[in-house]
């Protein structure tokens, strides 16, 4: 699993990856999940319906939340009115 | 005569330039030292947006489906469905969502709304262009309500004008049209 974020100037930018089932990387995982949490970052993950085409995305508030499966985990800033 | 008013002219001549270089050096001087020193600029590598964008494009390729992924190749904007049947946005790089119902094409409201970077401020905090479209359409998608109620809310026309949201309204409308026409 990936970890990405959206960065100003850059596009996304790798911020670690790991195996969520190896205990080492989930520790990481975590770690970074939090983090940039704390630094007022949103998560999503992208998913899509087999055969409906459709595709959404689930927002993230703690790490047991991201679907098994899930391959990545995007960071982006947080929504503020405009 | 007339020799000896030459010879007087070129002395006198000889006489005034030293005179006159000093008082332009000292000219030049004043006018260095009145002079703002020159601002140092960082260097702006050119490409960096271009290459930002073009990650940013292939990101968002990755997570919309492809009828949203070429809306937005063609038209420039996404529209996501509302999680109310009846209602849908369109979306814009660094413009308010515009919420409309597609049955009548009515312009409902502007949900103006941003993402900005704080943690990056010195670099910028203004995402690129792609990444903004995608970050709405995952909040859109993930979590309507919460991005809705984070957004100012407007009546149409604050910031987007209403008559380029119709033109947009028509161009997707016959971009369907093309689409399903090509398919069939």
């Amino acid at each position: 699993m990936k970890f990405l974020r959206m960065r100003p100037g850059h596009g996304e930018v790798l911020l670690t990856e790991g195996d969520p089932d190896v205990r080492e990387d989930e520790e990481r995982l975590v770690e970074e999940f939090r983090r940039q949490l704390d630094e007022g970052m949103w998560a999503a993950v992208p998913t899509h319906t087999p055969g409906s085409g459709r595709r959404q995305a689930v927002m993230i508030h703690d790490f047991d939340e991201i679907p098994s499966g899930a391959d990545r985990v995007i960071f982006f800033p947080r929504a503020s009115g405009g | 005569m007339l020799f000896t008013v030459l010879a007087l002219t070129l002395v006198a001549l000889a006489l005034a330039v030293p005179a006159l270089g000093d008082e332009i050096s000292a000219a030049r001087r004043r006018r260095a030292k009145r002079a703002k020193p020159r601002e140092r600029r960082p260097f702006v590598d050119p490409g960096r947006e271009r290459r930002a964008e073009q990650r940013a494009r292939q990101l968002l390729r990755s997570c919309v489906n492809e009828e949203e992924w070429a809306m937005y190749r063609d038209l420039g904007f996404i529209r996501v469905r509302g999680a109310t049947p009846g209602y849908a946005y369109l979306v814009y790089p660094h413009k308010p969502v515009v919420a409309y119902t597609p049955e009548t094409g009515r312009l409902l409201n502007e949900y103006c709304v941003e993402f900005p970077d704080m943690t990056a401020a010195i670099g910028g905090t203004r995402l690129p262009d792609s990444d903004d479209v995608l970050a709405k359409w995952m909040a859109l998608t993930g979590d309507e309500r919460r991005l809705i109620r984070t957004a100012n809310m407007h009546l149409p026309g604050r910031q987007v004008d209403p008559g380029r949201v119709r033109r947009d309204l028509w161009r997707l409308a016959q971009w369907e049209r093309e689409r399903s026409g090509a398919r069939s």
